[in-house]
């Protein structure tokens, strides 16, 4: 076992997947709260679809370059996001109807653009992500969307807070709601961008989402939420590129949304608050008492 | 107290249109610290958009409040919105104390840190509400009273002087309707000044020593004993001022 662990951090591109894989992981799994408690989880996979013509423009205009994925990446979810909103308030149409509009669009025309690019690049780099092939770039890349976004929510999380919870009362006490979802939505998708080269435009959501939703069943603490969300981003990001390696021929991150995927099940079947098991327990216990007292009032008064 | 009781509320000329269409038109009255305040009227009255538009969520078209002699534009920790309860998460990860600790970030501005002075403030507007043995629950572990009397708490601890509160009688059984009008009546023995959108007229004067009647327009206000009558409860509810409730608009 040590053997194999050292032999894993003796190789440099592993110890730079793991490193950028811990930094995404936490930011992903840290911002999650926030999605998932303002329901805009279908918003942000809206957002990371919509990814994939900008990273292919990108591609093709900077080559490998992770600056010109970034940027492209980020105007092309940025346009879908503001576009969806500019023809919702045109129309009777809603944000959600308008927003599933294009990025469809966005996206079919990322897959134009990849297949008939002439460098030939492989589509599944993009829709599925590949950690084991990030370079010093993509790391720095990650490490400068960390450094931003993580102080971000942290400045900012007593008027993030109130507009999650209730925006309309937030809104009367004088909290700017709007500039809070923005900055939401903005730090979603930086977090997006950052984990497109790792994990694909199409697993991202995973990353972001079920850290956050094992949290939720595990604690009424909002802080311990966020943070606890950050270090679960981490450890199934570890664990995820540990397996992938050991297993060689399982893509990376779909290693990690698995490894995702069963420690939510898991929390999801044993939460001691909000796992399937303690509801259970919870209504035969109230049933057991409802009998007890039942048989008290029959019994014949002394 | 006598100080709190003369803060006043003093809203002249108040015209709010939704799409053009009036939903209040040219209300004024003056109401102060130390009242229980009914706004009543029919469906479509007006009185959410009243509330709304005294917590800073609806724009005015025109006409002026103040508060202790100072203009309210927008929002003010002084007046606090009390939600009613179906918009709100209550699965939402906070307890009963962390719910009442988010009035203080209101005082306390983003950055400044929570304090001893705030942990006491938070415990007084528990004890107020009677919520200190449930006060590390989660919200949605009470009933629906109990979230009310939470609610009010986040209000006491953000020290807000007037409290808005949209039909909150509504969906309560009979012992919490009691304990209800009880916490009312607390709380404005305690200086504080409340407007309650309310539409069971028998209990009315029961509850609430000043109403307001409203059909789109300003039909009475002033003293439950004098207004609350016959007469202006007709005309209140037996007319139509605004071809717009017609339509459907929703107030």
């Amino acid at each position: 076992m040590m053997s194999f662990l050292t032999e894993l951090w003796s190789q440099e591109f592993m110890r730079r997947a793991l490193l950028g894989g811990a930094l995404i992981g936490f930011t992903n799994g840290m911002l999650g709260s926030f999605i998932i408690l303002r329901r805009m989880s279908l918003m942000a996979d809206a957002l990371s679809h919509s990814m994939l013509p900008g990273l292919a423009l990108g591609i093709i205009f900077f080559g490998l370059n992770p600056s010109g994925l970034f940027l492209g990446g980020l105007s092309a979810a940025a346009l879908v996001a503001v576009g969806a909103a500019v023809l919702a308030r045109g129309s009777r149409l809603k944000e959600d109807t308008t927003l599933a509009i294009l990025y469809t669009f966005a996206f079919s025309v990322g897959i134009i653009i990849l297949s008939v690019n002439p460098q030939q690049v492989d589509l599944k780099h993009y829709l599925f992500g590949d950690v084991l092939g990030m370079d010093n770039a993509d790391l720095w890349t990650s490490y400068g969307v960390a450094l931003v976004v993580i102080p971000a929510m942290v400045l900012f999380l007593r008027p993030l807070l109130l507009t999650i919870f209730d925006s309309a009362v937030a809104r009367s006490q004088g909290v700017p709601v709007e500039r809070c979802q923005f900055l939401i939505i903005l730090a979603c998708v930086l977090s997006m961008v950052s984990s497109a080269r790792a994990l694909g435009v199409i697993l991202m959501l995973g990353l972001l989402v079920t850290p956050a939703a094992i949290m939720n069943l595990l604690t009424d603490n909002f802080n311990r939420m966020m943070w606890g969300g950050g270090i679960i981003g981490v450890l199934a990001s570890v664990a995820g590129l540990v397996l992938s390696y050991r297993f060689d021929r399982v893509p990376s991150g779909a290693m990690i949304v698995l490894v995702l995927f069963v420690s939510f099940l898991v929390t999801w079947l044993f939460s001691p608050r909000y796992g399937l098991l303690a509801r259970l327990r919870k209504t035969r216990h109230f049933h057991e008492e409802s009998l007890q007292r039942w048989g008290q009032r029959t019994e014949p008064p002394h | 107290m006598s100080h709190a009781h003369s803060h006043a509320l003093k809203i002249a000329d108040l015209t709010v249109s939704y799409a053009r269409i009036p939903a209040l038109h040219h209300v004024a009255f003056e109401v102060r610290c130390g009242m229980c305040v009914a706004l009543l009227g029919p469906n479509g009255a007006g009185k959410t958009t009243l509330l709304k538009t005294l917590a800073g969520l609806v724009q005015r078209e025109s006409g002026s409040i103040h508060f202790h002699g100072r203009e309210v534009r927008g929002a003010t920790p002084d007046i606090a919105y009390l939600p009613q309860r179906g918009q709100i998460d209550w699965d939402f990860p906070t307890t009963v104390r962390g719910l009442v600790e988010m009035g203080r970030y209101l005082r306390l501005g983003w950055w400044r840190s929570y304090g001893e002075a705030d942990a006491r403030a938070v415990d007084a507007a528990i004890a107020t509400m009677g919520l200190e043995s449930l006060q590390d629950r989660q919200i949605s572990a009470l009933s629906g009273g109990q979230q009310q009397r939470g609610f009010l708490a986040r209000a006491l601890a953000q020290e807000a002087h007037v409290l808005l509160l949209d039909e909150p009688f509504t969906g309560l059984d009979k012992p919490n309707q009691d304990n209800l009008k009880a916490t009312l009546r607390r709380l404005r023995d305690q200086g504080k000044l409340l407007l309650v959108s309310h539409h069971d007229l028998p209990s009315v004067p029961e509850i609430f020593d000043q109403v307001i009647m409203l059909n789109g327009e300003l039909i009475a206000a002033g003293p439950t004993a004098e207004t609350f009558t016959p007469e202006n409860i007709h005309r209140a509810y037996d007319t139509r001022v605004f071809a717009a409730v017609d339509h459907g608009v929703a107030v």
